[in-house]
């Protein structure tokens, strides 16, 4: 087990290293052949760049920003998503109301939502929160619908037999039943929000990690592009493993199923 | 296994009277309804243990499933101490063919769940959870959830959590149709020791003829196409029953008898077929 582990962990670090060594050369030479690495920032300029931006407070201005968004919107995305999935879920009749929209606007990019979102919404602000929104809603709602149509219908049986009323059976049995499901549309749903909102934020704004992204590309200040890149992918990542984290005590029991 | 059943779990019932009058079951089956039991009926005295008998797809669970209150008949009625059943209650105990635990649920927790629905205190429906826990020998595994536990252990955590809210009939749909021959003795021996505390009415679905014999006051005999009780067979065996009995020939006369009558219906359904 353990030997395993330092096997796999020896060469995720080598298979990055090798990836760092090879950004290093391939930027160092100047590599010109389909795609051009001549205007690459190197890995030090990158690093020294983000050193540089790590000690200034404007930085964590737009990390903030961005953070805000994200989660104002993926409160409510979570909130509105679980809600109406499980109402959808339930109820034929909801879900025949909502589904028409979901297949409609869930294939409709992020991006070609902007220019409506600007012309609808009151303040930049706001359309941009709107977009983040979307993009983390269609995953958490069809994930929550998915999940408590999948509710074993022997449970519901059972759960009846023992004298569950309506009501206690959707908290008591299809709630815990549709959970690793609504905790999967959770974890998509976050991924996509960031997606969403650096669409929103590359295309209008002041502040946020998308816009000091593109602004760096605006400014030449090339190395600021990949710090950028570098902070964002971060972000990404901690924020889904931190909604996975909220979610583990929530799921203890399916470990044990495995 | 030790079977001490609580103090107000020993009063000798007189519910669980289960009356069946003309029930007949239709399903879609593609373009027309087809009738998957037709226009059977059944009296069923309190505190009985009644087998019904039949080969895979005569109409056994959907029988039960219309006492259970899941299945309503197209046809006829049910009734439970003289009310007709339109809905599944708590009096009406359901152990079921597949496993049916709650998996987020620990052992105790499935237990204490019918006890927690009729409004009993965290506290009381624990104890309740855990004196049945303690009747079918599963009280060291209340902390544990069912993925943990084997599939007989399951369906005994099954048949406590049925048990747990006193019901005047205990449906049993094949309980140990997945386990193997040893597991499976020891569970019926069990379950008549169980039985024999609560006195509660059971109607228990099987296709195995010994079991069936073994466990019944009466058998009942289905057969199918569409499903019919055919034969309504006394096993007058004395009480308690262990499990030598099976070599008895009494046993193998009734026996005898039930293998007749399902080789019988099996021999005119094929002959039906083939015309
Ligand atoms: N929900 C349903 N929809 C359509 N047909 C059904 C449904 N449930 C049962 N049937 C049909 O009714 C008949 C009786 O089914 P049932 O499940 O009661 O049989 P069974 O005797 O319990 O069989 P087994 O021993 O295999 O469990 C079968 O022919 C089956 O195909
Ligand atoms: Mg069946």
């Amino acid at each position: 087990m353990v030997r395993a582990a330092v096997l796999h962990g020896a060469i995720a670090g080598l298979s990055l290293a090798i990836g760092l060594v090879f950004w290093y050369w391939a930027t160092r030479i100047g590599a010109h052949w389909f795609i051009r690495f001549d205007n690459v920032p190197t890995p030090y300029q990158v690093g020294s760049a983000l050193w540089h931006h790590l000690g200034e407070t404007r930085f964590y201005l737009h990390i903030a920003v961005s953070l805000r968004r994200i989660l104002i919107a993926y409160a409510i995305a979570s909130t509105l998503g679980i809600g109406l999935g499980l109402v959808a879920g339930r109820s034929r009749l909801v879900r025949s109301a909502v589904m028409p929209y979901i297949e409609i606007i869930r294939p409709i990019p992020a991006v070609a939502w902007i220019p409506l979102a600007i012309l609808m919404w009151p303040t930049e602000e706001s359309s941009i929160v709107y977009i983040t929104f979307l993009g983390a809603l269609f995953p958490i709602l069809l994930n929550t619908i998915h999940g408590v149509e999948q509710t074993p219908e022997i449970l519901v049986r059972a759960a009846q037999t023992l004298g569950a009323s309506r009501a206690r059976i959707f908290w008591h049995v299809v709630l815990p039943a549709s959970l690793p499901s609504i905790a999967t549309g959770l974890a998509i749903g976050m991924g996509v929000s960031w997606f969403s909102l650096l669409a929103g934020e590359i295309i209008s704004g002041q502040y946020g990690i998308g816009y000091f992204t593109w602004n760096a590309y605006s400014l030449i200040i090339y190395p600021d592009i990949v710090v950028g890149m570098i902070v964002i992918g971060l972000l990404g990542t901690l924020s889904t493993f931190a909604v996975r984290l909220v979610m583990r005590p929530l799921l203890a029991w399916q470990r044990k199923a495995r | 296994m030790t079977v001490t059943a609580p103090a107000e779990a020993t009063p000798r019932q007189r519910t669980g009277q289960i009356r069946i009058e003309r029930v007949s079951v239709r399903f879609d089956g593609g373009a027309e309804k087809r009738a998957a039991i037709l226009d059977i009926s059944l009296n069923i005295e309190p505190g009985e243990f009644v087998c019904l008998l039949g080969p895979s797809g005569c109409g056994k669970s959907t029988l039960l499933n219309c006492v259970a209150g899941y299945v309503r008949p197209a046809a006829g009625t049910v009734c439970v101490d003289h009310l007709p059943i339109d809905r599944p209650g708590p009096d009406r105990g359901m152990v079921f063919q597949q496993y049916s635990l709650f998996p987020w649920r620990t052992v105790c927790d499935n237990v204490a769940f019918g006890p927690r629905l009729a409004g009993k205190s965290r506290a009381e429906a624990r104890a309740i959870a855990e004196r049945f826990l303690e009747m079918v020998g599963l009280a060291h595994f209340a902390g544990r959830y069912p993925a943990e536990l084997s599939g007989g252990m399951q369906q005994r955590v099954g048949i406590a959590r049925a048990l747990a809210n006193y019901p005047s009939v205990l449906l049993m749909d094949e309980p140990f149709g997945a386990l193997d021959a040893q597991t499976r003795a020891m569970m019926q021996e069990n379950l008549l020791r169980l039985w024999s505390e609560f006195a509660t009415t059971v109607l228990f679905v099987t296709h195995d003829v010994d079991e069936a014999v073994f466990l019944a006051d009466r058998v009942l005999v289905m057969s199918a196409g569409p499903g019919h009780i055919v034969a309504d067979i006394a096993v007058p065996i004395a009480r308690p029953r262990a499990p030598d009995i099976s070599t008895s020939t009494e046993f193998i006369e009734i026996k005898r008898q039930c293998l007749g009558l399902i080789r019988a219906e099996s021999l005119r359904a094929f002959a039906e077929q083939n015309r």
